[in-house]
């Protein structure tokens, strides 16, 4: 039961970081119905900007932690954002609507483009951070195992929520929540109403990016380290993420990912840390054969 | 004629507005000194006690701002939109050529060891017939065995590399493990035995991963074989005992002259053909064995085309819906493209094991379904010649790289060009896709012919849903 408690915490803390990320994948493949396979690394970008940033605020301009980090959280979805949407300016526009494998390789070109440039730009080595918020709030003792939530874990919840809840407020409230859901059903009649196509998809790109780049914060947060290498895994595991909570619902990629996160803790908890990966890619593997529209999904009708 | 040519397109293109061309060069630098900042302008560097300090570069920041600012700029001189005129010709030869090229380049291609050899003598020869010659041609398979599947079945299939992994490990476990125990008289004929045994195990795997994704399509197609692509490695990975983890197998047999081993002893090739002992025969026969593996896969493929499942395949791919109600068994079809596409993948595999000696899951990454499914798309689907084009170009292109010391004269001797290896291949890939979005090679000669023979355009094609 401790060992149950102290996992969900953490797996609540890890699924977090993934359902920030699927939700930049599934926003995309809902609105122009393509695998960004680009977004692992745009995230590790993401993680890398906020490390920078990080260090100019803290050992340069010597800002405390917190007004630190709220500063590197504001710049780095500016700049992770910048990023997105110079990605899908340059290689993702002026390949729509033409043949549906080239969105696809020029998004896997893009994906080891980006990695081996954050390699030769910054280096091929893990890049430690400073330990950050190490206290740890304990919760209950049991068997003389004490339970405890670490702060930099309440940190991450607390982000997380307030972020999808801003999040939440853009899509359903604004005129560009409005536009993007619009364009998701359909992008000619969108375009007739007077919605500019162009412009919302480029802005989901960029929104999606912006949650990519807090993930990224969260990231470096947690584990205290990021390396170039680091955007394909948890990339492919918040795409399963999406795929679970059914790809295009938005919150489904927040529950997929908190399943994700918890599924890979559980497993590593119970079973082997060796295979943790495995039972991810797994489930991705079985919930699309088996649930191919996910937990929230539309099915999709197919048509003659 | 080029002239006559040269103005006329001349004419075709609109005035450059000089003003507007500035702005939007000017916008774009504007972009690149947002995104350098600060990625580019700060490098993090490890100090004694193992903390990172921060190091500025904001000389690199200027340098890459204006590097932009001349691009755009340029761009908008030499990128402009011809009125009237087609875009994206495909690359089509003259017609007298035709007939010609394949025995010519077939021809080359035999010879090219020889050549090498004459030129560069029996120690310079073996990096270009090795590094070159067979690492090209391997591509060159793998694309063809993928071109089966992508190509002409029209599933998306993103983890062909474990195929290619079953493949190696297959004849790695079965050379050093099984044989040696059992049969070892025939350590000497190990990889011939085992060449068609890995092709039919990493079959056996393709039908296996085949059964379950059969429902799915397109993109989600795609990610399950990325993700079966990715078990396969961690499994190899993480289960020691069968594979020996990360450490990979060593002390691979390698492949012998049909039982005339390659070695100095006197028994081996060179003693029993009267010739002096060196390395370059096993690698120029190594050339001929993979050049053969490759032709067959190409010849393969062309005599499937031709055959009652091979036009099954196509017509999966132009119309699923279709296929079903002319009552071809789509399950079959899906299946016989996975397995068959599979065991090229295998041999090519087994053949990787054989030619390096030693594997860890290393070789298997997902990098590498990624390279070979780019050649394949870049060559234009299903053309057997575009894979070609392409496998020499991206992995003749990465091999140069390595040969470029000249550059170190220009950017200092630290400059090292292998760094900027897969740097540059991702790029190319983008800006292939952006230049050629239907591949090199994007004119077909259809399987099915109604009255004359006439190459269609590639954008007829359709790419299948999965």
């Amino acid at each position: 039961m401790e060992v149950f408690v102290q996992q969900l915490i953490n797996g609540l803390t890890l699924g977090s970081i993934y359902g920030l990320i699927a939700i930049g994948y599934t926003m995309v493949f809902g609105i122009i119905g393509m695998v960004n396979f680009a977004h692992g690394d745009v995230f590790m970008v993401g993680g890398f900007v906020a490390l920078l940033f990080f260090m100019v605020m803290t050992s340069w301009l010597g800002l405390g932690l917190v007004p630190a980090l709220l500063i590197v959280l504001v710049l780095g979805m500016i700049i992770t954002g910048l990023w997105n949407w110079t990605i899908e300016r340059v290689a993702y526009r002026p390949l729509r609507g033409s043949f549906r494998l080239a969105p696809l390789i020029s998004a896997i070109g893009m994906s080891i483009l980006l990695s081996n440039l954050i390699q030769v730009v910054q280096g091929p080595r893990n890049k430690p951070v400073p330990p950050m918020f190490t206290d740890v709030l304990p919760l209950f003792e049991k068997n003389g195992y004490t339970v405890g939530i670490g702060y930099k874990q309440i940190v991450i919840m607390i982000v997380t929520a307030v972020m999808l809840a801003i999040f939440w407020y853009v899509v359903q409230k604004t005129s560009l929540g409005r536009a993007q859901r619009a364009c998701e059903q359909d992008q000619k009649m969108a375009a007739l109403l007077g919605i500019n196509v162009d412009r919302t998809i480029s802005l989901t790109f960029v929104m999606g990016a912006a949650m990519a780049a807090v993930a990224g914060v969260m990231y470096i947060m947690y584990y205290g380290v990021v390396n170039f290498s680091d955007g394909f895994v948890p990339g492919v595991k918040a795409f399963t993420a999406a795929v679970l909570g059914g790809i295009g619902s938005l919150p489904g990629a927040v529950i997929g990912g908190l399943l994700i996160g918890l599924i890979e803790t559980m497993w590593s908890a119970y079973f082997s840390i060796d295979y943790k990966d495995v039972a991810a890619f797994s489930l991705l593997a079985i919930t699309l054969v088996f649930l191919p529209t996910g937990l929230f999904g539309r099915p999709e009708v197919e048509k003659v | 004629m080029a002239t006559v040519s040269e103005t006329s397109s001349a004419a075709a293109r609109p005035p450059v507005d000089v003003a507007r061309a500035f702005k939007d060069a000017a916008f774009a630098a504007l972009v690149m000194l947002g995104l350098s900042i600060p990625i580019l302008s700060f490098r993090s560097e490890q100090n004694m006690n193992n903390q990172l300090v921060l190091a500025e570069r904001w000389d690199a920041v200027a340098i890459a701002c204006a590097l932009v600012f001349v691009a755009r700029l340029a761009g908008a001189w030499l990128w402009r939109e011809r009125v009237g005129a087609a875009r994206s010709k495909p690359l089509t030869m003259p017609a007298f050529m035709k007939p010609l090229a394949g025995p010519a380049g077939l021809a080359l291609v035999v010879v090219y060891p020889m050549l090498m050899l004459a030129i560069n003598g029996p120690q310079g020869s073996i990096k270009w017939i090795d590094n070159f010659g067979i690492q090209i041609l391997i591509y060159v398979m793998l694309g063809w065995g993928l071109n089966i599947v992508v190509g002409l079945a029209g599933l998306l299939d993103l983890g062909y590399v474990a195929f290619y992994a079953v493949g190696a490990y297959s004849y790695a476990i079965i050379a050093t493990k099984v044989i040696p125990a059992t049969y070892p008289d025939l350590g000497v004929w190990a990889f011939w035995i085992c060449l068609p045994i890995s092709g039919l195990l990493a079959a056996l795997w393709g039908i296996i991963l085949g059964f379950p994704v059969l429902r799915l399509r397109g993109d989600y197609l795609a990610i399950v074989t990325l993700a079966f692509g990715e078990i396969i490695r961690l499994v190899l990975i993480n289960w020691v005992e069968f594979s020996n983890g990360y450490a990979g197998i060593s002390t691979i047999p390698r492949p012998s002259f049909f039982g005339i081993p390659f070695n100095a002893s006197d028994k081996g090739f060179a003693a029993v053909f009267g010739l002096e002992f060196s390395p370059i025969y096993r690698t120029i026969f190594l050339f001929y064995v993979i050049l053969i593996l490759a032709l067959m896969t190409a010849w393969v493929t062309l005599r499937l085309r031709r055959l009652p499942v091979g036009r099954a395949w196509e017509a999966l791919r132009e119309d699923e819906i279709a296929c079903r109600s002319l009552g071809i068994n789509t399950t079959t079809t899906k299946l016989t493209a996975f397995s068959i596409g599979a065991m090229f993948g295998g041999f090519a595999g087994c053949f990787f094991a054989a030619r390096q000696g030693f594997i860890s899951p290393e070789s298997f990454v997902f990098l590498e379904s990624a390279q070979i499914l780019a050649i394949v798309v870049l060559g234009g689907m299903g053309s057997l010649f575009g894979v070609v084009v392409s496998s020499i170009l991206l992995v003749g292109g990465i091999e140069i790289l390595r040969e470029l010391d000249f550059l170190k004269s220009i950017f200092g001797p630290g400059f090292d060009p292998t760094q900027y290896r897969m740097l540059l291949f991702g790029l190319a890939m983008v800006l292939m896709m952006l230049w050629k979005p239907r591949g090199l090679i994007s004119s077909r000669e259809p399987s099915v012919i109604h009255k004359e023979s006439r190459s269609i355009s590639g954008s007829l094609v359709k790419e299948g849903h999965g």
